[in-house]
């Protein structure tokens, strides 16, 4: 019989299926309690509307897997940042045709800088690896995405944001 | 492979379940640790998680009424991720509530079922300013600035609240805050700085706005107990915070902070609150959560 964890950590993201949960880093916890299994996630954005999904589709697979007393609970704190994105979860982001963050380390305390301008952070084209692109606009079609186009293959690609 | 409309193409292969529009919301804080501290009063912790939950939840119904009919299509897309984010932190804050109160009201009956004066929102979230008759796409990112900036300085300062449940709700929304108060200044800079007509409009912004920001530093008695027992912020002491990111950004778009007076109707001369955090709310809040709330209330229970 497969084990609680390894269900848990092989479901798919509902809005990036190339990425599991355990890629994800959103995985913070799983418990067995006699036939119980609770399994404990955190949410990337406050109002990711996965979220739901995930619950669900953690149950289902659960269930499937043979372990029909599974119950999700929520932690909110420490925040998700996509630091706990895995190195395996970025090279299948890279390899989906999505920019992967940068490792963004230690947030430093302080008020929270102002930018003026749009980020010159370089992200790097998924398709040709080419340094040369923009941001077309900090939000796309998913909160965690932003939309920039490469300038030497002159498509257009998402990137996940750092958060 | 090719389906003859984009639902059959989502829906192949799955279960009804595995899609946002098959299930009903269930709780937003499911298995958070959400002790109320034993000091604490609970009826004030229940309202203080109103005001804020209410903040956010008034300003996404606003800021979602401009999707398809922004500037641009990235705007579109901007304004309601914008949204979707306040609409998370409200959820948080709604469920908080409800739970706290304990008369078994939970997010949906605290959005759809309350009344007019049960809105505990700033005026500010309320405005309407577009994109219907009289709207104005400068006035929705004038408004967006003094918010976002006025609720980062809030949320940077909750995260050492001695509520866990504020502290971790606000830990996340410093980081969604910090990038629609980024998104807000750069509009006012490009509008600001842009055209003498984007000038025009902009500074018509500001000033529709500026009336509205004496309430955000306006301490409610609520806020000044919890502030005395280290579970909520004074927003009296937010002030110089906020005025100096507003002049950064104003100075940066070659803009003159704004200065036309406070609508001065937080406090009444008799001293009883007159403002949002009271229950007072202008003409145009009525309209909103008419709209908000009619589904909910003439189809008590109804998913998708």
């Amino acid at each position: 019989m497969v084990t609680p964890r390894a269900v848990a950590e092989s479901v798919c993201d509902p809005e990036l299926p190339v990425l599991t949960l355990a890629d994800l880093g959103v995985l913070r916890d799983v418990a067995v309690h006699g036939e119980r299994v609770v399994v404990t996630v955190t949410p990337t954005y406050s109002g990711c509307p996965a979220m739901d999904e995930i619950r669900a589709d953690l149950v289902a697979a659960l269930d499937e897997a043979g372990y029909h007393r599974a119950e999700v609970r929520t932690v909110l704190s420490p925040a998700w940042t996509t630091d706990w994105i895995t190195d395996d979860g970025r090279r299948k982001l890279a390899e989906y045709g999505i920019a992967p963050p940068a490792r963004r380390g230690l947030v430093r305390q302080g008020p929270v800088p102002l930018n003026l301008t749009p980020p010159s952070r370089l992200v790097r084209c998924p398709r040709c690896d080419s340094p040369n692109t923009t941001e077309l606009s900090h939000f796309s079609s998913t909160a965690c995405k932003s939309l920039h186009r490469c300038a030497d293959c002159a498509e257009p690609f998402e990137h996940f944001k750092d958060l | 492979m090719s389906f003859d409309n984009a639902y059959e193409a989502i829906m192949e292969g799955s279960d009804e379940t595995h899609w946002a529009f098959g299930t009903g919301f269930t709780d937003a804080l499911s298995g958070v640790d959400r002790a109320v501290p034993s000091d604490v009063d609970s009826g004030d912790l229940a309202t203080y998680c109103l005001m804020l939950g209410d903040d956010a939840l008034v300003l996404s119904q606003r800021l979602s009424e401009w999707c398809s009919r922004a500037p641009e299509l990235e705007e579109d897309v901007a304004l309601a991720n914008i949204a979707l984010d306040l609409l998370g932190q409200a959820r948080m804050l709604l469920t908080r509530a409800g739970e706290i109160e304990g008369a078994g009201r939970d997010e949906d009956a605290l959005a759809y079922l309350r009344e007019e004066h049960e809105f505990r929102n700033v005026q500010l979230s309320e405005v309407d300013c577009g994109p219907g008759p009289g709207g104005d796409f400068a006035t929705t990112i004038a408004r967006l600035l003094v918010f976002s900036s006025w609720r980062l300085a809030l949320s940077q300062r909750l995260v050492s609240s001695r509520d866990p449940v504020l502290a971790a709700v606000a830990a996340k929304a410093v980081k969604e805050l910090a990038y629609q108060r980024d998104h807000a200044a750069q509009w006012t800079i490009r509008l600001g700085d842009g055209t003498e007509y984007s000038r025009e409009r902009m500074i018509a912004g500001l000033d529709r706005v500026w009336p509205f920001t004496d309430e955000l530093f306006t301490a409610h008695p609520v806020e000044t107990r919890l502030a005395a027992v280290g579970v909520a912020v004074d927003p009296a002491t937010l002030r110089s915070e906020v005025d100096g990111v507003l002049d950064t950004v104003l100075g940066a778009a070659s803009l003159d902070r704004p200065t036309v007076g406070s609508l001065s109707t937080v406090v009444g001369r008799d001293g009883a609150g007159r403002g949002g955090r009271d229950g007072v709310h202008t003409e145009a809040f009525g309209y909103l959560i008419a709209e908000m709330q009619h589904i909910a209330r003439s189809m008590p229970g109804a998913t998708w």
